[in-house]
């Protein structure tokens, strides 16, 4: 605990809530002087006040600073957090996304009105197509889960087509938990596929499970251990010899762009995350966006809206059924996907190229590896390398030491690091999974690299004390998750 | 390359340290016919200055709606959003910060989606709010899927003033898991009655309101209807301003209330990123789709925030669980929260009546016009109007005179020709008398 | 005269006079963590032996109960559902979920004793 008077340390300084900071009245924003209409609210106005608490500017402005303090992005430093591709996000794209001609376009004018924004639309999505080398690409799913949505229906529809949606999707036991989720979502009965010793799927496992009930295996590649899954022309092999397609989970093409192509790679269908690989900012949690390249048997049946080449330009093609769309899905989004994230994306893939979007894959697998090399001698390797964009480590260092994943976790946050992806995947215990990207100087993992060596050598030495007490540095130390779970308040109240 | 660190030098002492010669060492489990040796034949890295001009140019081909008078709505409402938002919007401690399952890190965002949470529940009248979903329709289409969990029942009802992109997207996902959809015809003068449709294998009716007509309905006899037969009243919401104002649709009874929330701090972005509001009764929190931040406190006893009743999530309870959701759309939701919180309850609810007060004056106005007929009685910020020619040449002719007059019908339900005479046009506080000047002299000149 | 048996999944029944009174173990609440959520069945439900009869949901994992022999339910243990805390306390005691009314007590056998799912659990670890 502070021992200042207020609570605050220094730079961070204790905020309460906007509710706790109200004068009834007060506001921070100014309106244009008006006459108030003659109401026409069909008799319904609103009885009794909203219970919104009244802030001026300068308040409002030093709340959201404070509260920004006591956060970490990949701004403020090293983020090596596993399967989530937390790169640089460059500012470029903000300015690009915040140009008239951009940001304030509504989606409903005319497409005369807006021919940049549907070319810069098609743009990205040729390069899309390009990098993947699938001929086409629904844009717009709004994150990686509603890109894997997309992918899945569109499966289901063109085995509809042919008379059989089919009963079952089979996930590897290693898949991010979205892939199952979105099976049932699509009716589908969920088979896992056991991984082998080597850390990817065991064909013959896959195999013995393939058949005419099969609608689609799912697959992370490179996959969640961050391994590229070597026999995986075999597998699309195998999943095709049954009528079934096969569907890329596309969160770590980081480790692949410019330098394999998923068509090459027998992949029917793959969602790309833009807040991911092409460096959109993740917000603290979205928006993301999850275009989903598809292959020519699959293209059909895409969702609306997309664009197309008219007579008179680009044209929204929105309505499914009829056209160029007649054997579309339907709708999965309102309007035309997350166009401000295209812009920021496009900016990021023009600023790169095609040599610097191989040497950003090829700089990612490069710093995985080092961190591998470095580290394999005094953590606990889950599977021999090399890796690809992330290293998987699980807790078999810190047997019989009372230290645990999550335990070192909070210890490398005082340290001015975020932790790592902990627990995940299931398949090792207590696991590790660092991802460092391409963002990260040599120096800068050198330095982290020394710290987890340390931390590592003091676990072992026995000082559970010091881990269980961590992290001792932060705005808040360890949560009580569980009173948050058995009596949830999830808002604010006005005290009685 | 301006984004990547490492120089030839150290790649080259990473490589000797890991003991690969070369990095495509790394990629040998790639088989060897799918490795590209090269890069592919398609423009190399530019300079930040020739990106610029590549961006620009092609947002110069477009036509801003503050550029024009814009009437447009439909489900996305132009506002004005104060300069301190974005500033701070863009402090990289939001932008750059993965979803806060750090919470000693990440206290910042989970008191702001705690905030974010109490505003969406007080608004819209609810007990519990999530912290945010994609948008507006698949909020819709979650709330569905909801509705049928919670009352194991097939059937679900949508109102015909339902925005159509609402009503596909959640029409698209229900059909996989069993529920069937009825879906009412369009209902452009707010005169269709549910209650009819209301059974025993009902498991929610999903009303929008104002409609997507703009039209303002009291709910209380839908939402009584909905209770007696067990049944759950969804109410979409596309303009959140419009609660500054109106009865909260908790107040009239709905048991899952969902919004599209961009018209508050967001911006217009050609209609995404989007941000979906879900707000519910308290009891039926564990069946809500996406995330919640709840309190605790940390272990010196000092108040704190974290994401909570985590099992409901994909990333735990995988196939059986409430949604696959995984990002969703936090800085909107930032975004939205500081909208709110520069406003307050005196400017949100001033800023609604303001709204009012431009779509009274527009609505006025446009019924003197000879062909116009204003087929809204009580509204918001947008109204129906039915023209005496087809409502897309009208606007395609206004659109050249740098008039965005509104949405017509043909755009929104292109397979119902009899409202191609239709169109909705929503007025804001960005909307100037000049600019109703205009639009009141276009369409009295293409009417003509 | 009260029988106590175990399934591979770790729940508990204890067998009187015609019902069972079903729980989990004290393993398996161990392994689960604080217990912060209990979904209970309804007075009345019926299940088949193996069949999902509730839930129990820890902060970080959530699994299934599931009936360990066919029968009715009659009675479910309210306090916790309030507390859910009771069952990390005493998993084998307070902390049961249901009593039902077998249906079949044939399908007793086949369930593990006290020594058996000892070893059982000790071959897991």
């Amino acid at each position: 605990m502070s021992d200042t008077i207020t609570g605050n340390r220094a730079l961070l300084i204790e905020e309460p809530l906007i509710f706790e900071q109200d004068s009834p009245g007060r506001s921070g924003i100014d309106l244009p002087a008006f006459q108030p209409a003659a109401q026409r609210l069909n008799g319904l106005r609103r009885q009794g006040p909203i219970g919104l608490p009244g802030l001026s500017e300068p308040q409002v402005v030093r709340h959201y600073t404070r509260l920004s303090q006591k956060n970490f992005g990949i701004d403020t430093g090293f983020y090596p957090l596993g399967s989530c591709t937390m790169k640089h996000n460059p500012r470029l794209g903000e300015k690009m996304a915040r140009l008239a001609g951009f940001g304030d376009l509504h989606p409903l004018q005319p497409a005369s009105t807006v021919q940049g924004a549907l070319e810069l639309i098609d743009s990205l999505a040729g390069w899309l197509k390009d990098l993947t080398g699938l001929p086409a690409v629904a844009m717009s799913p709004a994150a990686g889960a509603h890109g894997e949505l997309c992918g899945l229906m569109t499966i289901r529809a063109a085995h509809e087509a042919k008379g059989n949606p089919r009963q079952i999707v089979l996930v590897p036991e290693s898949a991010h938990g979205t892939n199952p989720a979105t099976a049932a979502l699509c009716g589908y009965q969920v088979v896992a596929v056991p991984a082998n010793a080597r850390g990817r799927v065991d064909l013959a496992a896959l195999e013995a499970k393939l058949d005419g009930k099969v609608a689609a295996f799912m697959l992370t590649n490179p996959n969640t251990c961050g391994l590229f899954e070597d026999q995986i022309l075999e597998i699309a092999k195998a999943v095709h010899q049954v009528g079934a397609y096969f569907y890329c989970d596309g969160a770590n093409f980081n480790a692949l762009v410019g330098r394999v192509r998923m068509a090459d790679l027998g992949i029917d269908c793959m969602h790309i995350n833009l807040h991911k690989t092409f460096a959109t900012p993740h917000g603290g949690g979205g928006p993301g966006a999850g275009p989903t390249v598809l292959s020519a048997a699959l293209a059909p049946f895409a969702p609306v809206p997309f664009v197309v080449h008219g007579p008179n330009g680009f044209e929204l093609v929105e309505e499914a059924g009829q056209g160029p769309a007649k054997q579309s899905l339907g709708r999965l989004k309102g309007f035309h996907g997350q166009f401000g994230v295209f812009v920021r994306a496009l900016a990021y893939i023009l600023s790169m190229g095609s040599d610097g979007l191989r040497q950003a894959s090829s700089d990612a697998v490069l710093n995985a590896n080092y961190l591998l090399a470095r580290l394999k001698d005094v953590l606990s390797l889950s599977f021999e390398g090399p890796c690809m964009h992330e290293v998987l480590f699980d807790d078999r260092f810190l047997r019989d030491t009372g230290v645990t994943t999550l335990d070192v976790a909070k210890a490398l946050i005082d340290e001015g690091f975020h932790p790592m992806t902990m627990y995940f995947p299931l398949v090792v215990h207590g696991a590790l999974l660092m991802e460092p990207t391409e963002t990260e100087s040599k120096d800068g993992l050198d330095r982290f690299i020394a710290v987890v060596r340390a931390l590592a050598a003091r676990a072992k030495a026995g000082d559970q004390a010091f881990f269980h007490a961590a992290p001792h540095h932060t705005p808040r130390r360890r949560l009580d998750e569980t009173q948050a779970a058995r009596a949830p308040v999830l808002r604010w109240r006005k005290a009685d | 390359m301006r984004y990547l660190p490492l120089t030839e030098a150290e790649r080259a002492a990473m490589r000797a340290a890991i003991g690969v010669a070369s990095i495509d060492d790394l990629f040998i489990d790639v088989p060897q016919a799918a490795r590209l040796d090269r890069p592919l034949p398609l423009p190399g890295h530019r300079s930040e200055l020739e990106v610029e001009r590549i961006l620009s140019a092609l947002a110069a081909k477009n036509l801003p709606a503050g550029r024009a008078a814009c009437f447009l709505g439909g489900g996305f409402y132009r506002h004005h959003i104060p300069a301190a938002l974005d500033q701070l919007l863009l402090r990289g401690e939001f932008l750059t910060s993965y979803t806060p399952y750090q919470p000693e890190v990440s206290q910042g965002t989970l008191q702001a989606l705690f905030e974010f949470q109490s505003q969406v529940a007080l608004i819209t009248g609810m007990e519990v709010a999530n912290a945010s979903l994609y948008d507006g329709a698949t909020a819709t289409a979650e709330a569905v899927l909801m509705a049928g969990r919670i009352t194991k029942r097939p059937k679900i009802v949508l109102s015909g003033g339902l925005h159509p992109h609402f009503a596909k997207v959640a029409a698209t996902q229900a059909r996989y898991v069993g529920l069937a959809i009825e879906a009412r015809a369009p209902d452009p003068t707010g005169g269709e009655n549910l209650l009819g449709a209301i059974d025993a294998k009902t498991a929610c009716v999903v009303v929008q309101n104002p409609s997507v007509f703009g039209a303002i309905s009291d709910l209380r006899p839908l939402a009584k209807a909905c209770q007696a037969a067990g049944a759950l009243l969804v109410v979409v919401v596309t303009e959140p301003l419009a609660l500054g104002l109106i009865e909260s649709p908790g107040a009239m009874g709905a048991d899952i209330v969902v919004a599209e929330g961009t018209s508050l701090g967001v911006g217009l972005n050609f209609g995404g990123p989007g941000l979906g509001l879900f707000a519910t009764r308290e009891k039926y929190v564990r069946q809500m789709p996406g995330r919640l931040v709840g309190e605790t406190v940390d272990v010196e006893g000092q108040r704190g925030w974290v994401l909570t009743l985590s099992t409901r999530e994909q990333h735990i309870r995988r196939e059986k669980a409430t949604s696959n959701i995984c990002t969703n759309s936090g800085l909107c939701a930032l975004a939205f929260s500081m909208h709110l919180t520069f406003l307050g309850e005196a400017g949100f609810v001033g800023l609604a009546e303001l709204n009012h007060a431009r779509a009274v004056a527009t609505a006025e106005r446009l019924a003197a016009i000879p062909g116009v007929t204003v087929l809204t009685d009580g509204f918001f910020n947008e109204f129906a109007i039915r023209l005496a020619k087809p409502a897309h040449q009208v606007v395609e002719r206004l659109a050249a005179k740098g008039i965005l007059a509104g949405v017509p019908g043909s755009r929104l339900w292109p397979a119902h020709p009899e409202l191609a005479d239709l169109l909705l046009v929503a007025a804001t506080e960005t909307v100037e008398p000049a600019d109703i000047d205009a639009l009141a002299n276009g369409l009295a000149e293409a009417l003509r | 005269m009260t029988v106590l048996r175990f399934t591979g999944e770790h729940e508990w029944a204890s067998f009187d006079m015609g019902t069972a009174m079903v729980g989990i173990s004290a393993y398996a609440a161990q392994k689960l963590g604080d217990i912060v959520f209990v979904e209970l069945p309804q007075v009345g439900a019926v299940f088949a032996k193996g069949a999902q009869a509730a839930v129990v949901e820890s902060v970080k994992a959530a699994s299934e109960i599931y009936a360990p022999i066919g029968g009715e339910v009659i009675e479910v243990n309210q306090a916790i559902a309030d507390k859910p805390g009771l069952v990390n306390e005493s998993p084998e005691g307070g902390g049961w979920f249901f009593k039902l009314r077998v249906a079949m007590p044939g399908e007793m056998s086949g369930l593990m004793d006290k020594d058996a799912y000892d070893a059982y659990v000790k071959s897991l670890e």
